[in-house]
């Protein structure tokens, strides 16, 4: 299915701390979209604001026209997938059973074999399938992050948000997943919105990187406009090198900028 | 690439998952057949285990009955024409052996679904009734109830309902400290025992100042154990368990991802306060009619739970029956053991659970500082 998201002046605080302030954007069907910006600059924050996971204190999030702060929970869940940055449990469970739980929105008190014959695909998809019957504690960060991947795929959701899926993987595992992500967006014509620290991955894999700084948007558009070297000293404050490789800018930071 | 394709294709794909449901399963596929087989027949062995100890039971006491005979009194009330046995026999294990192992099923039962979805909403290993003083707060109940006078108002829905408002009360006290952030594990209980000194207090307080008719009220209800366990009120208790299991059941899912955080429950379609609250209000009705009719039992609902996870992991589809079957097989044992250890002295139920408990849940704490259990 096609579908468009839109935000439309989101504020949000916590504790009257404002974090948010009047972030607007558009994405388009079918894109993968990458939220850049430093430390504490409001990038998870958003991602859980367009989840619903906390409350924006103004604003709106439409998915296709329709209003996500009016939406059940259940409904926003069949519209949206989240990927925690990391996730504790407190009790043992298999990673089998941990991604069945993002069938959750079109289960039934049973389940069924469709829902496991979904997990199963997606555990090879992300070829961690001999670790289906692990418990989700004893797993590297690594894997621990793509078992909450495999979670938000079963979620079959139109829109994918992800925060900073790739902290925790090796290079080979980073492309792994950028792949995998890549591909999903392009064949099931989803929209994936993830926060990145790394800017060379976001510009080998994005179609359109959004730059964030102290809770606001600073610059939008395709990786070319915004990977700049200009970009990157009045947002990071840090002196960059930015090259051409492929159409794509890769930046290869120098120094910082004091003062 | 191949591995690509089964999964975008998704639908058109069924041929292929078929063709793998018929012929060949990897290694961890029959795994996972065998962890789904072992989980299914774990909670039926065990509730055929609860059949069959229910029969041993019945034939420990002065009178000597055999298993046969126990077994042919229980059936003999439904098919009569079927089953013979004495009249002597029956009456004993219908008046007195019976009621009190059932007693013990049913509190043992309700305490450990209690405990299991308790845990799994705070996410706190050492929740239980008894260990966050909910049971501490529907004994209250049941004082103010008797000092109040239970004739003005009626009769036991009274009692039972004030000990629920009274449990209820706790538990929203619970929720709210759990919410506050860095509150760990072992603060609640901190608290949970904090509550129970407080109100333990207050109850003794008003027994002080108690009229006779008052003090009797109160030690009728909610102080005594399995012996105060009557078939006449077993129906309410039953009503009680009839509504309250199914709901909580019907919750599984929810149950399982809240054990993922809230976060991650909230993404996943679950509201985790809303789902919280109203687990909450369900053990407490549970654990005030519990309370109410047989006093309070520590620990099993502590217990049951964790060795249930042990063996079949997460799923609380089959978790919550499974430490209920547990929570009544710890229960019934160890009063058949309190019963009969040095008989004709009788060790009340509550101090039997503790002795078992209390190591068990000392262990707990032990092994919450590596921040894991079971794992
Ligand atoms: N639960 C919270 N309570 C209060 N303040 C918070 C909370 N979570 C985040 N903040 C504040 O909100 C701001 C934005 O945080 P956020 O996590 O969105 O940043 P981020 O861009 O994701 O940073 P990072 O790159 O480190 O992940 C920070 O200043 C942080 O201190
Ligand atoms: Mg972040």
């Amino acid at each position: 299915m096609m579908i468009k998201l839109q935000a439309k002046d989101i504020i949000f605080g916590y504790d009257s701390n404002p974090i948010l302030e009047n972030v607007n954007f558009e994405i388009a069907p079918s894109r993968l979209v990458t939220i850049v910006g430093p430390n504490g600059s409001g990038k998870s924050t958003l991602i859980k604001c367009i989840d619903r996971i906390v409350s924006p204190q103004g604003g709106s999030i439409l998915i296709d026209r329709k209003d996500v702060t009016k939406m059940s929970r259940m409904d926003v869940a069949r519209y949206l997938s989240y990927v925690p940055q990391s996730s504790v449990r407190i009790f043992p469970t298999n990673v089998f059973d941990t991604i069945l739980m993002g069938r959750r929105p079109h289960i039934g008190w049973l389940g069924s074999d469709g829902d496991e014959e979904k997990v199963w695909d997606v555990l090879r998809l992300l070829n961690i399938e001999r670790l289906a019957m692990s418990n989700f504690n004893e797993l590297s960060g690594g894997q621990q992050q793509k078992v909450l991947i495999a979670r938000a795929l079963v979620q079959e959701a139109e829109v994918m948000l992800l925060d900073e899926p790739t902290s925790n993987l090796d290079i080979w595992h980073q492309l792994d997943v950028m792949n995998i992500i890549r591909d999903v967006v392009k064949k099931r014509e989803i929209t994936a919105i993830m926060a990145l620290h790394d800017l060379n991955l976001a510009s080998t894999y994005s179609d359109r990187i959004i730059m964030m700084k102290r809770g606001r948007i600073v610059a939008a558009g395709d990786p070319t406009s915004v990977i700049t070297a200009e970009n990157i000293a009045s947002v990071y404050r840090v002196e960059a090198a930015v090259r051409n490789l492929s159409d794509r800018p890769m930046i290869m930071p120098l120094r910082q900028i004091k003062g | 690439m191949i591995r690509y394709r089964a999964f975008f294709h998704g639908k058109t794909d069924a041929g292929l998952s078929r063709s793998r449901r018929a012929g060949k399963k990897s290694g961890v596929e029959l795994a996972h057949e065998r962890f789904k087989f072992i989980r299914l027949f774990f909670v039926l062995s065990i509730a055929a285990l609860l059949v069959l100890l229910t029969g041993f039971i019945i034939t420990l006491g002065p009178l000597n009955i055999s298993v046969a005979d126990a077994y042919s009194a229980l059936l003999a009330r439904f098919w009569p024409d079927y089953f013979h046995v004495e009249t002597l026999t029956s009456r004993v294990v219908w008046n007195i052996r019976f009621p009190r192992i059932v007693g013990g099923i049913m509190a043992g039962f309700g305490l450990g679904i209690c405990g299991c979805v308790m845990q799994a909403v705070l996410k706190n290993p050492l929740a239980s009734p008894f260990t966050l003083g909910i049971t501490a707060g529907a004994q209250f109940g049941i004082s103010i109830a008797a000092v109040i006078g239970v004739s003005i108002f009626g009769g036991p829905y009274f009692i039972i309902g004030n000990a629920f408002v009274c449990a209820l009360f706790c538990s929203l006290f619970i929720i709210a400290l759990a919410a506050i952030k860095g509150a760990t594990s072992e603060n609640l209980v901190l608290a949970g025992i904090a509550v129970n000194y407080f109100f333990t207090a207050i109850s003794q307080l008003l027994k002080y100042f108690a009229s006779d008719e008052q003090l009797r009220l109160m030690t009728n209800w909610g102080m005594g154990d399995l012996a105060a366990f009557s078939w006449a009120n077993s129906r309410l208790l039953l009503a009680v368990f009839v509504i309250c299991f199914p709901l909580l059941l019907s919750k599984s899912w929810d149950l399982n991802i809240m054990t993922a955080g809230d976060e991650a429950a909230k993404s996943i379609g679950v509201d985790a306060e809303k789902t919280r609250i109203f687990i909450m209000i369900v053990t407490s009705l549970l654990v005030a009619t519990i309370v109410c009719f047989m006093g309070t039992i520590a620990f099993v609902g502590l217990v049951a739970p964790h060795m249930a996870r042990m063996v079949i992991g997460g799923d609380h589809r089959f978790l919550i029956p499974a430490s209920g079957v547990l929570g009544g097989l710890v229960l019934m044992s160890a009063d058949a053991v309190g019963m009969n250890m040095i008989a004709p002295t009788i060790i009340p139920t509550g101090i039997m659970t503790s002795i078992v408990g209390v190591p068990f849940f000392m262990y707990l704490m032990m092994k919450g500082k590596r921040k894991e259990f079971w794992t």
